[in-house]
Parts: structure tokens; C-alpha cells; sequence
């Protein structure tokens, strides 16, 4: 029996595959937010927020510690209940369009030191697709292993998640995501504690995703990155104070808005990195990932 | 002395020690570690009784000594050697040395005096008339004798490194700084938990010395903020479960340990539900007035954002109120001068916007950014 | 053997006990829920009692249902304490273990008094007396048993995403509530199967002690869940033989020390966990640093012209006393390192010389290589003094990899000496040569 070549995770399967929008009709955006308020025992969390994302870009959520940036992924997942509000992805309630959305939660949110592999942490994003009661057939353990090996990590299929550094947990986490073959990516601080080497490969691979239309949106705690890795920069700090696309939004007043206090040092880096950005262009898009 | 007179005492003693200990138990986390010397002394106890033949106490004490020690000691083993987590090696631990204590009384103490179930529940009743006599002269009580000197030596540890005890147990990193050693601390806490399982066991027995080390400190933690107050407390609350649960086993004709555990654990119950400060009903008051407080900002918000003036069921559902939660919500908003009507529907005043500009915002004056 | 009818009740409650024990456990373990089992077991002990005194019966299914109900009542408490106050999560373990342990002998007692009231059916909840298990209690064991492993069957994916990560599963789908509550339960028809077996206080070991046992041997939660059930298995089978051949040996505590000592070997001796295969790496580790270094010390007495390093004449040969100077071994460890490296061939030996094989030229080159060209980098690259390098480079030989030390070389452009100014073995007189 000839066996079937291994699936390449960012080709999407037939039922969500992104359709051009009729021409005159304004795009669906990926995540629609409205009036949402969302509140731990009636203390409020996130106070009224609007917002549209759109889809095909690398969306970073930024705020200071304790903006309800992980909430406002939660509430995307469904996972908190709001007060107000509704969020929707591409037109539609979460639980309706669970099969377009991947999760990337904060790798501390996991014991690494949990009896499993790599590849059997990569094989639980197609629990979804494989159903109540049954066992991941064989060729979802090949898609995870092309998941693997998008990552970089197909050698360490079969380690012990423990003997795995920070930043190939990130990955393997990441490979995770893959495995749900989503158009939409909703991320909790990706970057956070990795190796350079890792982090540049991450952002090989949110670039590569995007370059296939799909949407990452990413809580992201590093503002000096900001400028150089994404698309569109979300400001949260219980409210909305600012999104849109970085050139016009990521900008000193509204940091300030945002963090309050002062920022000098970092605001002129940002702005310097934001000149150097329109004089010199983006950075090369067509760098070999690092781990090849 | 009266009989009565006598084990009340009794009784009150070992409250008052374990309470003393048992709060730095409480606050140190450590309350399972507790419960696990309370049972892991077993062997201690058969192991001193089978050497010296008979159930005589300064050998006992030192036997238990030991074992706590022992089980503090292995516990601290399998958990350093990073295959197994603290809450795994105390649940192997401890069963496992209860295991041989049991083996080893039924096998070569079963025929002798000591009485596995008087062990474990202990028999307080008897206390009285198991007198000590020393040189001829009887000397009273037994367990007085034993349960005072416990109180004793716990009051003495307490009260001798209290703030050496107070400082590592809220920030031992701190205390090492200081020259304070913890481990020595830890050490020494644990061994008076020994000494004193082992003075309760004539009277409540092994197993019910965990409520008395535990419930009494957890109730007045529920009561107050301030260490020396808790101390009191729990030694106070302690008494109380004491006299009361004699009270209660008289009545019931029943276990008095048991009736002891029990009525600590109601005196835990009611500060659980009343206290001021983090009782569960203090806490749903606060819930429910912030509660009605997020309600009205909710209204004033979405006023604000163009529901001026919509009939009140569009409102009632937006938010999923009833009829009566809708009327209470904008009869507060109107009695602080934060709305006002308008035809038929209502209006933002100028101190509500005041009051919706300053919702949803953290303190931010002095924050720094989190730079990752 | 031949074994009574309650020696062969003892044995397949024990067994099955052990089995479902040891599965559930492996859940409790890696809940960090492993104290929880205990509490569980404690709070039964009113529910027992409060089912005689409604329903007046001993039979096993409503004082199982009692056991249950109160378990399941803990359980919840325990949670409700830790949410809704500032009561940490060992204390309200504690205060539920304790008080409802309390009302349960209060409950004992009292019924002790009553006229109806024989008590001593309702105590070996307590302390497990094994040989009060009737057929009817074992029938009630298996059904119980047999649920809760078609449970853990059909689920099994779905409870190690919950268990190792809630955030996600709950994202996909997984109703995480449902089904921790589930979980839950399982873990208290699993103790209340075991309290007349093993008792209350040992119920948790019956748990935990099997699945830490287990953890070690394997990295695949599969395995661990069946290694830990084969594990609690045979302990019971031992231990009920064990109290049925062995006068007064009570059979919980013999199954609690059974797989405690099972524990405690795995601790020691499962390969790749197991402490004492640490030390046996460690060991392995020193004895070939010390056999690169000798060859290293007979390379250089060689190139100072003191012998070993294979040339010709009679002074190539170093002789032992020499050797034994150089870094003050003992004669014990020289003696194995020699024998290690003639046996690979490095080494020739004549009486009481010794001097480097040819083969064992290149390989001692090899690691001069590594030593000289680290002293190289630290050096050049991080400016550290010529007098400062030489200790960490006797470290960083042993550590290199061949690939990264030709790696490098190159970084530094291929130098010729160290900076003491000896010189590099360079890499084309080396070929695939690895030291013994």
C-alpha cells in the first residue's frame, strides 16, 4: 500500500479554505470584538472593548501586567464568560468555528514534567478532529510529525518533554498549533524566555504563516519587537487605548496612554526602529529558517 | 482533683499545645506534613515500647521524637532527589512508616498492653486514675504530668524564638540572610510536632491530634491578621473545642476526640461563614454591593455609547436582567445624580461621565512596562 | 498452596484493589492530587455511619453509597474552602480530613452504645480487616472496578490532555469541568473500594506509592498507568499471601510495604531516573577523564622529550613514577586507566613503562588539540591572561565535541600554537579515531 505523502500543515483542508471576498464587500474580519466587558468576581478585567482584526496579518497585543491581555485571548477562546459583550471569529460565535481557531497558551501554564513526547503533545492538537472515544489513526501521527518538522523538531519526536529546553518547548507548543491547521492563531507570549535561535525561528514561522493568509494574534511582552515582528499592535490596559497597524498606532503618546509614566528610553528606541524601518524597508523575508 | 476537673485539663493542655504549634503549621504550609508525623510516630511508639516493655512516657516521646525527625528527614529525601513531588513523598512516607508501626505491634505487642485502637484513639477517660507515682509518692495525674510539660516546652520554644519563627515563616530567604537558619527551624518545628503528637496521644490519640494541630489555628487565621492575635486565638478556640466537645460526648455518650475534632470543626464552620474580615458572608456582601456597583457603570456605559432613550426590555436583555434588577439599577443611578430622566428614557449626567471616565483603569503613576 | 475461602476473598479484593489503585493513582500523581486520596478516604468514615443509621443494614451497598456520598461531599468542601476563602489548600485538606474524621468516631461510638448497634461490622472501614471481605463486597468491587477501567479506556486520550493541559483542552472542546468532576469521582469509588481492604490511613499509599514507582521506569503515560496497576496489582497478591501464611500479619500494611520497598528500588535503580544509574554515569564519566588525560600527560613528556610518546629509541618510554607525579593519581586508578587504553589498543606497556601507540599518538593529539586550541579562544577571543586558561581548558578538552572544536579552529583561523607557544596538533594527521 502506497503510503500517503505527509500532509503540509499549511495547506488547509477543503471546508476552511479562505474564500476572496465578492468585490464591494468589505473582508470579514478575523476577530470582531464589541463592547466587551469581562469581570473576576465583579471586579472589572476588560472595560468595553471594540475591536476588528483583520485577517492575513501578525496582530501583537501589548499592555502593562495585569491589562487583561491573556483574558482578551481567553474571551476569544471562549474560555471566560463576559459580562458584555460578544466576541466573534470570521463572522461567527467561537464554539461554532472551533476548527479555524489554534491556541498557544503560556508554556508555564504546563508541567513539562509530565510522562510524554514530543510528538504525543504535537498529536493532541488533532484530538479535535479525531473525536470522543477513538485513538489518533496513523496518519494523524504523520501530520504531527510534519508539524514536528515545521518546527524544526522532528529529531526530538520521541524525547521526553522534561529534557526539552525552553525554547524547543516553545516549539513543540507551537507545532501544536499547527497540528489544528487553523486560519486563525491566537497566542499567549510566544517569545517569552527563548534562545535567540528560537525566537528568530518563531518569527520565520509566524512570516510563513502569514504569507499563507492565515492570522496570528499574539500577546507579546517584549515592546522593543514590536515595530520589527508585527503587522497591527492592539494597546490594552483594561480598556482599548489604541489598534491599528504599527507605523500609525505604536506610537509614543499612545505608550503613554498605555503604560503611563515615563518611557523615554524606549520610546526613542521605538521611534528610531520605526525611522530605520521606513528608510531601509522590512527585513529580508527570505532568510533559510535558522535550524535547517 | 475531681475526674471531670482532671481531664478537662488535660484536654485543654494538649489544645493549647497543639494550637501553638499548629500555627506555624497553617502558615507555613505545611499542615499535611503534619498529619503525616501524626501517623508516622506509630512505629516510634512500638518500636520504644517493645524495648522498654512497658508504655512508659519519656521513651515513648523520644521513639516518636525520632520518627517525626525520621519523616521529616525522608520526606525531604524523595522530594530532593526531583522524582517526586512534595505532595507524592509525604503520601508515600507516611504510610509506609505507619505500615511498620502496625506490623510491628501486631505481630510482637498484640498480647501485651498496648491496645492498637487506645494508640490511635486514645482513651482520655482513663486519664485520671493513671496516676505517676515517683519514689513512693503519688504524684497525680499522668497525662496532666505530660500534657503540661508539652505546653510547657511548646510555650517556651514559641516564646523564645518568636521572631526568628515569625520572620522565616513570611520570608525565609530573608531570615537565611539574616544568619537565621531555617532548615534548623523547619528542624526544630517539626520535632516539637513530634513531642507533641506523642503527649496528645494518651488523650485524643494519633489520628484526631490533626484537628486539634490544624482546625483551631485555620479558624483564627479566618479572624485575624496579626500573628500573636492568631496565636491567642487558636490557643483560646482550641480550649473551647476541648470543653466543648467533652460536653458534646457526655451527651452523645460518645467518643470525646471525636467530639472534640467536631466541634472545632463547627467553631471553623462559623468563622468560615461570619467572619468580618473573610468570612464567606462578609465576602458576598462586598460581591454583591461591587456587583450593583458594575452594574450601574455597565448602564452609565452603554447610555454613554448611544442607548440613551431605548425602551427598557431592549436594556433588560442586553444585559440579562430581570425586569426588578433593571428598576433597582436605575433607581441607585438616579438616587447618586449620575443619570437623569429625559422623555422616556434617561440621560448621563455630567458627575456620571465623571464617574464612567474613571472605570476600568489601573493605577498606573508608578508602573514600569514589563520589558519581557 | 492451599488457601482458605477469606484467605482467597483477601486475595482477589487485594488484587483488584491494587490494580484499580495503582491506574487511578497514576491520575491522582500527576493531579498533584496524591494527599487528596487521604482526605477522601477520612471524610467517608460519617457517610458509613450515617448509611447504617438510616438504613439500618451492613450490607456493602449502602454503606458504599454512604462512603461515596460523604467522599464526595469532602471533595467538594475542600474546593469550596480554598475558592471562596484565604484557607490554603493543605489546610483544608487537613481540617476536612480531621473533622469529618471526628464526626465519624463520634458516629462509631455512639452507634457502639446503641442496641442494634454492632459495631464491629462498621470499623474495619477503618483499618481495613481484609478478612471480613464477603463475596458480596468483592462482587461490589469488581463492578465498581470494571467501570471505572471502561472509564479510563474510553477516555484515556481525553483525560491526559486534561491532565497535562486544561487551558488547551478546554479550548478544543473538552467540557473540563464534567469532566474533573468525573475524575474526581472515580478517585472516590476507588477509595472507598479499598477502605475495608487496606483502611483509611493506608488508602493513599495504595495510590501514590504504585504510581511513583512507575513514574521512574517509564516516560509514556500508557505505561506508567499500566506498570503502576501491575505494580499495586502484585503488591496485593504478596501481601494477602503473605498475612495468610504469617500469623497476626495484617494485610494492608504488609501491601503498603510491599510496594513501598518497590518504590524505593525503582528510586534507586530504574535506568535512565534511577539515582544509582546517575552515579554510575558519573563514575563513567570520571574514569574517561582521567584516561584522556593520561594520554594527554604522555603526549606531553613526549613533546619535552621525558618519553611515552612512541617514538623509537629506549627514552620513548615514561615510566610509572613519572606518570604518577604528574597529577598525583592514585597507583589504583592509574592502574585501570592503563588497562583500559592497552586494552583499546593505546597503549603499549613494557614492566614498568609506558609508552602511547601510534593510534594512541592521534588520540592523545586529538585532545591536546582540544586543550591548546580553548586556551586559543579564551585568549584571543575573550582576553583572558596566557596564565588564566590553562584550568579551564584542562575542563573544557573533555566537554568539546570533534565538531565543535573544528568548528572552532575555524572561527579562529586555524593557528599554529597555543599561547604558550607549543604546537597544535593539526587536524590532517587525525582520522576518525576516538579515544576507549
Amino acid at each position: 500500500m502506497a503510503s500517503t505523502p505527509a500532509r503540509d500543515p499549511f495547506v488547509l483542508a477543503e471546508e476552511r479554505r479562505v474564500e476572496p471576498a465578492p468585490a464591494g464587500v468589505p473582508p470579514l474580519p478575523a476577530v470582531e470584538v464589541h463592547d466587551l466587558t469581562v469581570a473576576y468576581r465583579t471586579q472589572p478585567v476588560l472595560w468595553d472593548i471594540d475591536l476588528q482584526l483583520p485577517e492575513g496579518k501578525l496582530i501583537a497585543i501589548v499592555g502593562p501586567n495585569g491589562a487583561g491581555k491573556s483574558t482578551l485571548l481567553k474571551a476569544m477562546l471562549g474560555l471566560v464568560p463576559p459580562v458584555t459583550g460578544w466576541v466573534q471569529i470570521f463572522g461567527e460565535p467561537y464554539a461554532r468555528r472551533r476548527s479555524w481557531v489554534g491556541y498557544v497558551p503560556q508554556r508555564e501554564s504546563v508541567d513539562w514534567d509530565f510522562p510524554t513526547s514530543a510528538l504525543d503533545v504535537v498529536t493532541m492538537g488533532v484530538y479535535g478532529r479525531v473525536g470522543w472515544f477513538r485513538r489518533p489513526g496513523r496518519h494523524h501521527r504523520e501530520a504531527a510529525l510534519a508539524c514536528l518538522d515545521k518546527v524544526g523538531m522532528r529529531d526530538f519526536a520521541h524525547r521526553q518533554i522534561s529534557q526539552l529546553s525552553g525554547g524547543q518547548q516553545q516549539r513543540v507548543f507551537l507545532a501544536r498549533a499547527l497540528a489544528q491547521e487553523a486560519r486563525l492563531y491566537l497566542m499567549d507570549e510566544p517569545f517569552a524566555g527563548v534562545d535567540a535561535t528560537t525566537e528568530r525561528a518563531i518569527l520565520t514561522l509566524l512570516k510563513d504563516l502569514r504569507s499563507h493568509g492565515r492570522t496570528v494574534v499574539a500577546v507579546h511582552h517584549d515592546l522593543q519587537t514590536v515595530a520589527e515582528y508585527f503587522d497591527h499592535v492592539v494597546l490594552l490596559n483594561m480598556r482599548l487605548v489604541a489598534a491599528g497597524p504599527v507605523a500609525t498606532t505604536f506610537t509614543p503618546e499612545n505608550l503613554q496612554r498605555t503604560y503611563g509614566g515615563r518611557l523615554t528610553a524606549l520610546t526613542q528606541a521605538t521611534e528610531a526602529l520605526l525611522q530605520k524601518r521606513s528608510v531601509e524597508g522590512p527585513p529580508n523575508p527570505g532568510q533559510e529558517p535558522p535550524w535547517s | 482533683m475531681s475526674p471531670t476537673l482532671v481531664i478537662l485539663l488535660v484536654a485543654s493542655c494538649v489544645a493549647a499545645s497543639c494550637a501553638l504549634i499548629g500555627s506555624f503549621l497553617v502558615l507555613r504550609k505545611m499542615a499535611l506534613l503534619g498529619d503525616a508525623i501524626s501517623h508516622a510516630v506509630l512505629p516510634g511508639i512500638a518500636i520504644a515500647f517493645l524495648l522498654t516493655g512497658h508504655r512508659a512516657a519519656l521513651p515513648m516521646v523520644l521513639g516518636a521524637g525520632a520518627l517525626g525527625v525520621i519523616t521529616v528527614l525522608l520526606v525531604e529525601l524523595f522530594n530532593r532527589s526531583r522524582r517526586m513531588r512534595e505532595d507524592a513523598s509525604i503520601g508515600v512516607v507516611f504510610p509506609a512508616l505507619f505500615s511498620l508501626g502496625v506490623i510491628l505491634i501486631s505481630r510482637y505487642a498484640a498480647q501485651v498492653d498496648l491496645d492498637l485502637d487506645c494508640v490511635l484513639y486514645g482513651e482520655i477517660a482513663y486519664a485520671p486514675w493513671d496516676t505517676l507515682t515517683l519514689g513512693g509518692t503519688d504524684l497525680g495525674p499522668k497525662a496532666l504530668w505530660v500534657t503540661g510539660s508539652v505546653l510547657l516546652l511548646n510555650a517556651v520554644l514559641v516564646t523564645a524564638l518568636y521572631k526568628e519563627l515569625k520572620l522565616s515563616t513570611f520570608d525565609a530567604g530573608l531570615a537565611a540572610a539574616l544568619g537565621f537558619s531555617p532548615v534548623l527551624l523547619h528542624y526544630l518545628l517539626m520535632s516539637a510536632v513530634s513531642v507533641t503528637v506523642v503527649g496528645a496521644f494518651e488523650s485524643v490519640g494519633a489520628i484526631l491530634v490533626v484537628a486539634m494541630l490544624v482546625v483551631p489555628p485555620a479558624t483564627a487565621y479566618l479572624l485575624t491578621e496579626r500573628l500573636g492575635t492568631m496565636l491567642a486565638l487558636a490557643i483560646a478556640l482550641g480550649i473551647v473545642s476541648a470543653l466543648g466537645g467533652y460536653a458534646l460526648a457526655r451527651v452523645l455518650d460518645a467518643s470525646i476526640a471525636g467530639a472534640m475534632a467536631t466541634v472545632a470543626g463547627l467553631l471553623f464552620v462559623a468563622a468560615l461563614l461570619f467572619s468580618p474580615g473573610h468570612g464567606l458572608l462578609a465576602r458576598l456582601l462586598i460581591l454583591r454591593r461591587m456587583g450593583a456597583r458594575l452594574s450601574g457603570q455597565l448602564l452609565l456605559l452603554h447610555l454613554q455609547k448611544g442607548g440613551e432613550g431605548l425602551p427598557a426590555d431592549l436594556l433588560e436583555r442586553r444585559f440579562g436582567w430581570s425586569h426588578s434588577k433593571l428598576e433597582r439599577v436605575i433607581a441607585r443611578l438616579l438616587r447618586s445624580g449620575w443619570v437623569e430622566r429625559e422623555g422616556q428614557g434617561l440621560r448621563l449626567t455630567a458627575s456620571g461621565a465623571q464617574v464612567l471616565e474613571s472605570t476600568g483603569r489601573i493605577e498606573l503613576a508608578h508602573r514600569l512596562p514589563s520589558t519581557g | 498452596m492451599e488457601l482458605s475461602f477469606t484467605a482467597r476473598n483477601v486475595l482477589i479484593g487485594a488484587t483488584l484493589l491494587g490494580g484499580l489503585g495503582g491506574m487511578l493513582g497514576s491520575f491522582a500523581l500527576l493531579r498533584r492530587q496524591s494527599l487528596l486520596g487521604d482526605a477522601l478516604a477520612h471524610a467517608a468514615l460519617p457517610g458509613v455511619c450515617i448509611a447504617f443509621l438510616l438504613t439500618g443494614s451492613k450490607s456493602p451497598l449502602p454503606l458504599f453509597t454512604g462512603a461515596l456520598a460523604a467522599g464526595l461531599a469532602g471533595a467538594l468542601l475542600i474546593l469550596a474552602t480554598v475558592r471562596w476563602s484565604r484557607i490554603k489548600e493543605d489546610s483544608a485538606i487537613g481540617i476536612i480530613l480531621s473533622v469529618f474524621f471526628g464526626i465519624g468516631i463520634v458516629l462509631l461510638t455512639y452507634i457502639q452504645k446503641l442496641p442494634a448497634g454492632n459495631q464491629s461490622g462498621l470499623d474495619k472501614y477503618l483499618f481495613g480487616q481484609a478478612a471480613t471481605l464477603v463475596v458480596e463486597d468483592l462482587q461490589v468491587m469488581a463492578v465498581l472496578g470494571a467501570i471505572v477501567l471502561a472509564v479510563v479506556l474510553a477516555l484515556f486520550k481525553e483525560l491526559k490532555l486534561l491532565t497535562f493541559d486544561s487551558g488547551f483542552a478546554a479550548s478544543i472542546g473538552l467540557p473540563v469541568r464534567r469532566l474533573e468532576v468525573l475524575m474526581t469521582l472515580l478517585l472516590v469509588v476507588v477509595v472507598v473500594v479499598g477502605l475495608q481492604t487496606v483502611g483509611v490511613v493506608l488508602i493513599v499509599a495504595t495510590l501514590i506509592t504504585p504510581a511513583a514507582a512507575a513514574r521512574q521506569w517509564t516516560d509514556r503515560l500508557g505505561a506508567m498507568v499500566a506498570l503502576s496497576a501491575g505494580i499495586g496489582a502484585a503488591a496485593g497478591v504478596v501481601g494477602s499471601l503473605a498475612s495468610a501464611t504469617v500469623p497476626r500479619l495484617p494485610t494492608g500494611p504488609v501491601i503498603v510495604v510491599v510496594s513501598s520497598t518497590v518504590l524505593i528500588l525503582s528510586l534507586l535503580f530504574a535506568p535512565g531516573r534511577g539515582l544509582l544509574w546517575g552515579l554510575l554515569r558519573e563514575r563513567q564519566v570520571a574514569s574517561r577523564i582521567r584516561r584522556e588525560n593520561l594520554l594527554k600527560d604522555l603526549y606531553r613528556l613526549g613533546e619535552s622529550g621525558e618519553g611515552g610518546d612512541g617514538g623509537d629509541g629506549e627514552d620513548s618510554w615514561a615510566s610509572w613514577p613519572d606518570l604518577m607525579g604528574v597529577r598525583g593519581q592514585s597507583g589504583g586508578e592509574l592502574e585501570r586507566s592503563v588497562r583500559r587504553l592497552i586494552a583499546a589498543g593505546l597503549l603499549e606497556r613494557r614492566g614498568d613503562s609506558l609508552r602511547l601507540t601510534p593510534a594512541g599518538l592521534e588520540a592523545a593529539g586529538n585532545v591536546v588539540r582540544k586543550h591548546r586550541l580553548w586556551e586559543v579562544y579564551l585568549t584571543r577571543r575573550l582576553d583572558l591572561a596566557v596564565d588564566h586558561v590553562h584550568r579551564d581548558a584542562e575542563a573544557m578538552e573533555h566537554a568539546l565535541s570533534d565538531e565543535a572544536v573544528d568548528h572552532l579552529e575555524e572561527i579562529l583561523g586555524h593557528p599554529e600554537v597555543d599561547p604558550h607557544g607549543r604546537a597544535i596538533p593539526p587536524r590532517r594527521q587525525l582520522r576518525e579515531r576516538r579515544t576507549a
